[in-house]
């Protein structure tokens, strides 16, 4: 017993768990921005974003995120010197890191709420985006008003599970050097090999405790907000 | 739907895996002098020291490895890589018969394996860029960006005992780090001295990366062995005397760490093997 | 473009067409612009990574042969023993959701439910350190032992999501027949309803099939030699890094839109073939659907929800 406290004294489990809460919130944030803009212009009247959403979608869907982590935080970061902090800064390999980290899921969970969003719009009928076009309103309007707040209430459900994945990918960025969870644990493991199913229960916990309410959540959501047919 | 085939398939698998973990014998080599194949393990992303070059291997732990398996009488080397986590099972379960990959000798291993040797004095050190002129020892680095790998000793040493104002950065390989040095976004390097000059040596990195010559510590890079294994023990032992005294011992050294301009500490290599 | 047919707007006039072409020619602009800005920034000599030097060794065959082949044949390898063992435990465990029996129910709900929560990444690490301090496995088969374990205890509780939704899909008549001539519920559930759920699902297992090749890029981080491990050692032989980063997003993109195409053709065709029971597509995300009290009794029942389903 007196391994475990010490274990939870030398590691701040709660500090490293409080970095993937912010991963998660911040890459969900620029996902859904991202995503939302990507959505746009898969059905937009415009060939050329159209064809940019698709290729987007595409690319970044078919690229493992570790990869996608591994451009953003050696190639683009390290390599093109494109900084996300003030380079004298004494917190610059930590702020810059975990800002990349934020950019790489946010970039690459994107294409997952485009997919959502685009399959949010199918489930809207036909008839309400006629309605808003016999009223005059143009593509732009049509949009903002009648089909974007109906799509985002059908695409909930899978809004949700793509914020869960999310939750859970943030474990990726442990391989540029970032200190989440996976990082803590992988470290913890490395420094006290006997200690390696309280570590993990520990861990896995931590995540079935940040993923199980956002499920429930959202499957609450997705009913309340559900748009009655 | 039957259920016969995936359960098969399963006890398929199971006996797979057993049957990649088992071993018949001693697979990885006999005894010194009988002749036959040897696996020996050594690192794969080591430049200088064990690196994979297309099919073929290269480096000082290779080179010296090649010698004592010809001393000791093989005929055949087979190399397989050995991560850090790996080298004490995988000579506990008979998978590789040596391990010459930057293994230092320590009381903590030496309860798990025997080592052989040491073959070399490293020290943990500092790579900068060839210009870098601030950063001298580790004393200096507060205040800069230092890159290791994860679960790295030397930079944790530094970071709680030298220089508390340094910021570290974490890779999986030392290969980012030394990249991320050689575009500027770090300042320094750290791990065994001698792993730093094998990058510098690097013909893509020549003249770009020098090691700083301040060394913190010792790692004496022993031949991991299994343990107990005294009669293979005193066989490497004798076989690197004599690699010394042919100056083959030298002369890998030269060719494989040489061109970064890294000299070993003259005082303590070659080193003399500790007693079996 | 000029006409396309869609619900969210008309056919352009005259107007429109040159706005939809000024929208055109500046969107090209900035996202060429864009594109633009990295390979100059690449190419500056500062950074200095568009020289021959850096990719020169893609078009030699040892760069082939000896890395990024045998890391291609590692990612198929744990791919393909993962997919086998999940497709059977992500099939048993999907049963075990849809017995009679509460407890057992219970127990693979509570599985699936715990291990769908907790990264891959996570697993593999600990998969990779108690095969190592716990069972002893050692040398090439204890990384490959960790990708398995890590991959294969994620997808089996997706697949089992899977199972369950593609049975609850499928209309009550097919059990409710199935018991009436005499069939256990067991057997009706063996040889009615999986059959016919299977058949649904297929689409989403083959997209899973892409989730799965990817994730086990992760296996670098436990040192199993797949694509990303041996570019690695490629990169570090050869003092390339970006370059080859970008070559292997360009493999694993190559095969990833292959294997996607893939399941939308077999997606298409159990759409239009004879068989096609189920005519909205079955799905399991990373959330139960809503359907998914665990103790409502009889297990098999018409969905409560009619979204349609989400797409990967």
């Amino acid at each position: 017993m007196s391994g475990i406290s010490t274990l939870l004294r030398e590691y701040d489990v709660l500090g490293a768990f409080w970095v993937t809460i912010q991963l998660t919130l911040w890459g969900a944030l620029g996902a859904l921005l991202l995503g939302t803009v990507v959505a746009v212009c898969r059905v937009s009247p415009v060939g050329v974003l159209q064809r940019a959403g698709t290729w987007f979608v595409t690319l970044v869907r078919n690229t493992p995120l570790t990869l996608i982590v591994a451009l953003c935080a050696l190639g683009v970061s390290n390599t093109l010197k494109i900084s996300l902090a003030p380079p004298d800064s004494p917190t610059f390999i930590v702020d810059n890191g975990f800002r990349w980290g934020v950019v790489a899921l946010a970039v690459y969970h994107a294409s997952f709420v485009a997919e959502a969003l685009r399959s949010g719009i199918n489930t809207v009928p036909t008839g309400q985006a006629e309605a808003a076009r016999s009223i005059g309103l143009g593509f732009g309007a049509t949009l903002r008003h009648v089909v974007l707040p109906q799509a985002f209430r059908g695409a909930i459900a899978p809004l949700g599970n793509t914020l869960i994945a999310l939750t859970k990918n943030t474990t990726v960025v442990a391989t540029v050097g970032v200190a989440e969870a996976a990082y803590l644990m992988r470290n913890m493991i490395e420094f006290n090999p006997s200690l390696l199913y309280f570590i993990f229960i520990v861990m896995a916990a931590g995540f079935v405790v940040l993923t199980l309410p956002v499920g429930l959540l959202f499957t609450w959501l997705s009913n309340r907000l559900a748009v009655r047919r | 739907m039957k259920f016969g085939k995936p359960l098969g398939a399963i006890g398929a698998v199971a006996a797979l895996a057993m049957s990649l973990s088992a071993c018949a014998g001693n697979p990885a080599g006999g005894d010194p002098g009988t002749g036959g194949k040897v696996i020996i393990g050594i690192k794969f992303d080591q430049p200088g020291l064990g690196l994979k070059v297309g099919d073929n291997y290269e480096g000082f732990d290779v080179e010296v490895a090649r010698y004592v398996a010809k001393d000791l009488g093989y005929t055949e080397v087979e190399f397989k890589e050995s991560p850090s986590a790996q080298r004490e099972t995988l000579l506990q379960s008979d998978q590789v018969k040596m391990i010459f990959a930057t293994y230092s000798i320590t009381d903590d291993r030496k309860k798990k394996v025997s080592f052989a040797g040491p073959y070399f004095i490293a020290g943990q050190d500092l790579l900068v860029s060839a210009s870098n002129t601030d950063i001298t020892g580790p004393e200096t680095l507060n205040g800069k960006k230092l890159c290791s790998v994860v679960g790295s000793t030397s930079a944790k040493k530094i970071k709680d005992t030298i220089a508390n104002q340094v910021q570290l950065q974490e890779y999986d390989t030392y290969s980012k780090c030394v990249e991320a040095l050689a575009s500027g976004s770090i300042d320094a390097v750290t791990t065994d001295n001698v792993i730093l000059a094998g990058f510098a040596a690097q013909s893509q990195y020549s003249g770009k990366l020098k090691v700083v010559g301040k060394p913190f510590s010792t790692e004496r890079y022993g031949v991991g062995i299994k343990q107990g294994d005294t009669k293979l023990c005193t066989a490497i032992n004798a076989a690197l005397e004599k690699m010394v005294a042919d100056g083959s011992w030298k002369k890998a050294l030269d060719a494989t760490v040489g061109p970064s301009g890294f000299t070993p500490d003259a005082a303590t290599n070659p080193p003399k093997a500790d007693a079996c | 473009m000029s006409a396309q047919a869609s619900v969210l707007f008309d056919a352009p006039g005259p107007r429109a067409r040159v706005r939809y072409r000024i929208i055109a020619v500046v969107g090209a602009i900035v996202l060429l612009a864009m594109l633009a800005y990295f390979v100059v920034r690449l190419a500056d000599p500062a950074n200095n990574q568009l020289t021959a030097e850096k990719w020169l060794p893609f078009l030699t065959p040892t760069a082939w042969t000896a890395y990024l082949l045998p890391g291609l044949l590692g990612t198929l390898v744990a791919a393909a023993i993962s997919v086998a063992l999940s497709i059977v435990f992500g099939l048993l465990l999907g049963i075990g959701r849809l017995v009679e029996q509460r407890w057992i129910r219970w127990a693979c709900g509570a599985f699936v439910e715990f291990f769908r929560s907790v990264p891959v990444l996570m697993m593999m690490l600990f998969a990779y350190y108690a095969g190592l301090y716990g069972l002893r496995i050692s040398g090439t088969a204890l990384p490959l032992f960790g990708v398995v374990v890590g991959l294969t205890v994620y997808n089996s509780c997706v697949l089992a999501e899977l199972v369950r939704s593609g049975v609850n899909a499928l209309p009550a008549g097919q059990r409710e027949s199935g018991l009436a001539i005499g069939l256990t519920p067991l057997q009706t559930l063996t040889t009615i309803l999986l059959p016919q759920a299977i058949t649904a699902m297929l689409p989403s297992m083959l997209s899973q099939l892409v989730v799965i090749l990817k994730d086990s890029a992760l296996g670098s981080m436990i040192s199993y030699l797949e694509l990303l491990r041996s570019g690695s050692y490629l990169a570090t032989a050869f003092a390339n890094l970006i370059p080859t980063l970008i070559v292997l997003a360009v493999i694993y993109i190559l095969i990833n839109s292959a294997l996607t195409r893939v399941a939308g053709a077999v997606e298409q065709r159990l759409r239009r073939g004879p068989r096609g029971v189920v005519t909205r597509p079955v799905t399991a995300g990373f959330v139960p659907e809503p359907a998914a009290e665990p103790d409502v009794p009889p297990t098999i029942m018409p969905p409560r929800d009619d979204r349609p389903g989400r797409r990967r």
